[in-house]
């Protein structure tokens, strides 16, 4: 296993410390990365103790390391999973080759967007979360907020690692520019449009890290398989902590349909109890699915194709020998397209429909959540359910842009949806309701009225334990 | 049959709109709506279809408008100005045809910059988001250009790297002529997919200036204003309306008012004839205004452009072109001494502009043409500008010397070439003097003098005539297509060079020969492996 010096100023298992000069590089970014934290990141939290894991390797146990420790001081550093020896690249036009540990040159620019569009939503993240802390339900999701805040900006330094690694100059200036784009800025937005959506309230970041983190999941995933081999290991590990995120949100999500469904059994009204009724969740739900479907690009992509074809990008677990054709070069994908108000199916070139595969992968991946949160449901009684919307529907990317689908799919009448979106999607009075409730809960062992408490706590602890010690 | 006429209220892709002294001229391409099945013009990305309103919306500022002395071109798409030509349709397209298409799109831009350089409007790109390919090429077109700086929107001719083509629209002659970008410079840019982002692009001088995105429009309008009061102000100008030109098809013959474009497919020759006035012509501006589309001078090369076009986009195979004229010689004299006597007047400015352009538009057409100056012809003025623009000139030596050619007033620079020459000049390169002279003295000769001034090809008697004109167009309509458009774009453009005439030259050298080479579309070229799952395999041997 690689060694981890966790002494140097930039705890890493990369030896910075024998390479001079990335190791000026990253020094020289290391006062401009935290400058930009103090500005955007959960700026108000800064001076408070928060009990936080940091990775201290890349072992399968024993990696995270718990503490409290100041935000500020948060020892960010650059960790990339241990390197298989003699790996080779597993799919694509350069199938069986051995994998690159230097950037081919023919690659290096897309490699750098592909590399400059992941570590954007990293710090994009971030800056779209600043505020919940100040209406955190408990002092439990307090700590997972700044955990996952945290941990997004480590993120940004597995890319930047990259950046200053392998692109030289420009490699640099991206890294440079990750720091000055800004969610939500008129004049400097983030790359993706679902990160410059601000996330205003708690059912936004669980929402969030349900769904949106998730898409973040299947794109490491897919570069995890990546013939350019330090992106491959960085990706992986980032995979690992990507994990909590999502729990997070699942959970998040699982536990407001939890106090929800407690409430419909007791036969009260949520929205009379300050709970969300489940008609609103599912709104969010279709929401933040729908955006984040977007992420995953046009359904017919020869960009995608031209990631695949070289070996930058491979479909969703390629190493597992999953596929039949690791060159995916003579099936089709069949796409079903709106065509003059009707839906036709379009046969394209596999390679084409890497996206669409991808997308359908993490579908299914929301299901199996979605699912779990119905049993919840069930369990407890409640006779309704919450459905994860069509990938047709709410998109602004891909085939079905712009297209007027309902939450199931169907293609209808553009007034129809229109008439019919604030079923669908949260409406302002919806909006206004939700940031309502939106108030901070500090106190230990007490918990906001719109969700339930977690069923344990974390690294051992009980869920009212004092995570956040306030300054 | 190509449609190359359309308006402003049956635009699709394109809207334009006034304000005082501005036009805005907002591209918004409707994906569906394209020129061939099997594409979508996704992305403000352009086919002819696109380039024929822009064709259109050009001539209507010039004619409709005279008011407008800025154009202020920018995108109605978010963060998207436009995508370039689509490249689904390049590739899907024949050889001919994507090389026709080029040289309209050339043609277009050029009538752009002739419009700024001779009518005093002035052309502002604001680009609000992804510029690439022939989208940065219209921007080049523009007198200053704009780019959003958003920390992400770029400039970029990805044509090398990405599709192993050249920009088909003049884009590397511009860089280094025009906005005279340092070559390395012009190198790099040229072979990166991504493009450059504004504050570099900037230092290249690839872009005037940037604007963050929140004030981006209206800085743009801003400065279009500002570029609008500085030019002088066109006084009591009322603009003239044009009329779709309108050729009739009768069997293989397309009949305007002034021309005909015959065509013999077997025999692979089609015979221009273009026909002097036949009615009491306008004389002084304000007459002009009054006579609108309907003078002569504008409507019968408003003909004459149309034919060209359908003969490029209709014909591929039509190799010779017979070029006649007929009409009233004193009647074409008469009309171009009141044009150039009227040249300061606006309208009257323009026709003499747009002549100018039909005759380059001949110039540049990749067909052995043929001045046939016979017995019934009416080869004076602009016309005897069309038998000069030809690869050859045969003409009738009758005894009583009644067919005759006449040099007009508007030979002695009015209607240049796109190298910047006279049809004279070029013609007579080794002989200057002699060129000005026949300039000045504009002198009317017959068969016998006009042979003896060096304006004759081949001079034929009426016994040898019909059989030495047939035997030239059979022979020449046996040649090598390929080297006849080679062989004829070399000999038409001796002297010096321009931007424009560069942007030409290299579209039929380098870009005619790299779009038929197989590393861009044998089975395997990038063009036509663009968006397959497989990548483009080269011939990697340099020439």
């Amino acid at each position: 296993m690689s060694t981890v010096d966790l002494s140097a100023k930039i705890p890493n298992n990369v030896g910075l410390k024998d390479d001079k000069r990335l190791m000026r590089a990253l020094e020289s970014w290391q006062p401009k990365f935290l400058d930009w934290w103090r500005e955007t990141g959960p700026t108000d939290f800064n001076a408070d103790q928060i009990y936080l894991r940091t990775a201290i390797g890349v072992g399968k146990g024993g990696w995270a390391h718990f503490d409290y420790v100041k935000m500020p001081e948060y020892r960010w550093g650059i960790f990339l999973a241990d390197p298989v020896e003699h790996r080779k690249i597993h799919f694509g036009d350069h199938l069986g080759e051995a994998a690159w540990n230097e950037v081919p040159g023919e690659q290096r620019n897309r490699l750098r967007r592909l590399i400059v569009t992941q570590g954007d939503t990293e710090p994009a993240s971030v800056e779209q979360q600043r505020l919940l802390g100040h209406t955190a339900p408990s002092i439990y999701d307090l700590r997972s907020l700044f955990q996952v805040n945290v941990e997004e900006g480590r993120h940004l330094w597995a890319m930047v690692y990259l950046l200053h690694t392998y692109f030289g100059a420009d490699g640099r200036e991206e890294a440079e520019a990750l720091l000055q784009r800004r969610s939500g800025n008129a004049d400097h937005p983030r790359i993706l449009e679902a990160f410059n959506r601000p996330i205003e309230t708690w059912v936004d970041f669980f929402c969030f890290t349900t769904f949106t983190d998730r898409d973040g999941k299947y794109q490491l995933a897919s570069l995890a398989e990546s013939g350019f081999d330090p992106l491959a290991r960085t990706t992986q590990f980032m995979l690992t902590e990507e994990a909590y995120h999502m729990q997070t949100g699942e959970n998040g999500v699982g536990r407001i349909i939890h106090r929800t469904g407690t409430l419909m059994k007791e036969g009260k009204d949520p929205r009379k109890e300050g709970a969300l009724p489940l008609e609103i969740i599912q709104k969010y739900v279709n929401y933040w699915s729908s955006g984040s479907y977007d992420l995953f690009g046009g359904e017919d992509s020869t960009n995608a194709a031209e990631a695949f074809a070289a070996g930058l990008k491979g479909r969703y677990r390629e190493g597992d020998g999953i596929y039949k054709d690791p060159k995916a070069l003579n099936a089709s994908y069949r796409l079903a397209v709106p065509e003059g108000g009707h839906m036709v199916e379009r046969e394209i070139p596999l390679r084409r429909a890497m996206n669409a595969l991808l997308l359908e992968a993490y579908a299914a991946d929301c299901r199996r959540i979605v699912d779990r949160w119905n049993r919840d449901l069930k369990a407890l009684g409640v006779d309704a359910q919450i459905t994860l919307p069509s990938t047709r529907f709410h998109r602004y990317q891909g085939v079905y842009a712009n297209q007027p689908f309902t939450p199931s799919g169907e293609l209808i009448a553009r007034e129809e949806w229109q008439k019919r979106k604030d079923e669908w999607l949260p409406s302002d009075a919806d909006r206004k309701y939700v940031a309502s409730l939106m108030k901070p809960v500090y106190e230990l062992g007490k918990i906001a009225n719109w969700i339930s408490p977690p069923h344990q706590g974390v690294n051992d602890k009980p869920w009212d334990w004092e995570y956040v010690k306030f300054h | 049959m190509t449609d190359f006429q359309t308006h402003p209220d049956r635009y699709r892709h394109w809207r334009l709109s006034f304000d005082g002294p501005v036009a805005r001229l907002e591209m918004a391409v409707n994906p569906t709506q394209t020129f061939a099945p099997g594409y979508e013009l996704k992305l403000n990305s352009y086919d002819l279809g696109v380039d024929i309103e822009l064709a259109d919306a050009v001539q209507r500022i010039r004619f409709e408008h005279p008011e407008v002395r800025v154009v202020s071109v920018g995108s109605a798409l978010d963060r998207v100005f436009c995508a370039g030509a689509n490249i689904r349709m390049l590739a899907a397209s024949s050889h001919p045809f994507k090389v026709n298409f080029c040289k309209f799109t050339n043609e277009t831009r050029l009538s752009i910059e002739d419009s700024s350089r001779h009518s005093g409007i002035r052309w502002v790109a604001g680009l609000n988001g992804t510029t690439a390919g022939g989208g940065y090429e219209l921007a080049l077109a523009c007198d200053e250009i704009y780019l959003v700086d958003d920390g992400n929107s770029a400039v970029s001719l990805p044509e090398v790297p990405l599709l192993g083509v050249l920009p088909g629209t003049g884009g590397l002659t511009r860089l280094v002529d025009k906005r005279k970008v340092r070559r390395d410079h012009a190198d790099l840019f040229s072979t990166l997919i991504e493009g450059v982002k504004a504050r570099r692009a900037q230092q290249w001088n690839l872009i005037d200036g940037s604007w963050p995105r929140s004030s981006f429009a209206e800085k743009v309008a801003a400065r279009a204003r500002e570029l609008a009061q500085d030019l002088p102000e066109r006084k009591a100008a009322r603009g003239i309306r044009l009329a779709p030109v309108a050729g009739r098809a009768e069997g293989n013959t397309l009949a305007y008012e002034y021309v005909t474009l015959q065509v013999e497919p077997e025999k692979r020759v089609a015979t221009l004839t273009v026909h002097g006035p036949r009615s009491k012509q306008p004389r002084t501006g304000a007459e002009y205004e009054q006579a609108g589309d309907r003078a002569w001078a504008l409507q019968a090369f408003r003909e004459l452009d149309d034919a060209l076009l359908q003969l490029r986009f209709g014909h591929e195979t039509v190799g010779v072109v017979r070029v006649q004229t007929r009409g009233d010689a004193d009647a074409v004299l008469a009309v171009e001494k009141d044009l150039l006597a009227q040249r300061q007047h606006w309208l009257v400015n323009e026709i003499v502009l747009h002549m100018a352009r039909v005759l380059r538009r001949l110039d540049l057409t990749a067909r052995s043409l043929f001045a046939i100056v016979d017995a019934e012809s009416c080869f004076t003025g602009a016309l005897f500008e069309a038998a000069l623009a030809c690869d050859r000139i045969y003409m009738l030596d009758d005894a009583a010397g009644k067919v005759q050619v006449a040099i007009g007033p508007l030979a002695n620079g009015a209607l240049p070439m796109s190298h910047g020459l006279t049809r004279l000049q070029c013609r007579f390169l080794a002989n200057p003097a002699h060129a000005a002279r026949l300039a000045l003295e504009q002198p009317r000769y017959d068969a016998r003098s006009a042979d003896e001034h060096g304006l004759v090809s081949v001079l034929a008697d009426d016994i040898d005539w019909a059989d030495t004109v047939r035997m030239a167009i059979e022979e020449r309509a046996s040649l090598s297509p390929d080297a006849l458009t080679g062989m004829e774009a070399s000999l038409r453009f001796g002297g010096p060079e321009t931007c424009d005439s560069k942007i030409f030259a290299r579209l039929s050298a380098w870009q005619n020969w790299i779009f038929t080479r197989p590393n861009a579309t044998g089975d395997e070229g990038a063009l036509v492996s663009y968006g397959k799952p497989t990548k483009a395999r080269f011939d990697w041997r340099r020439t």
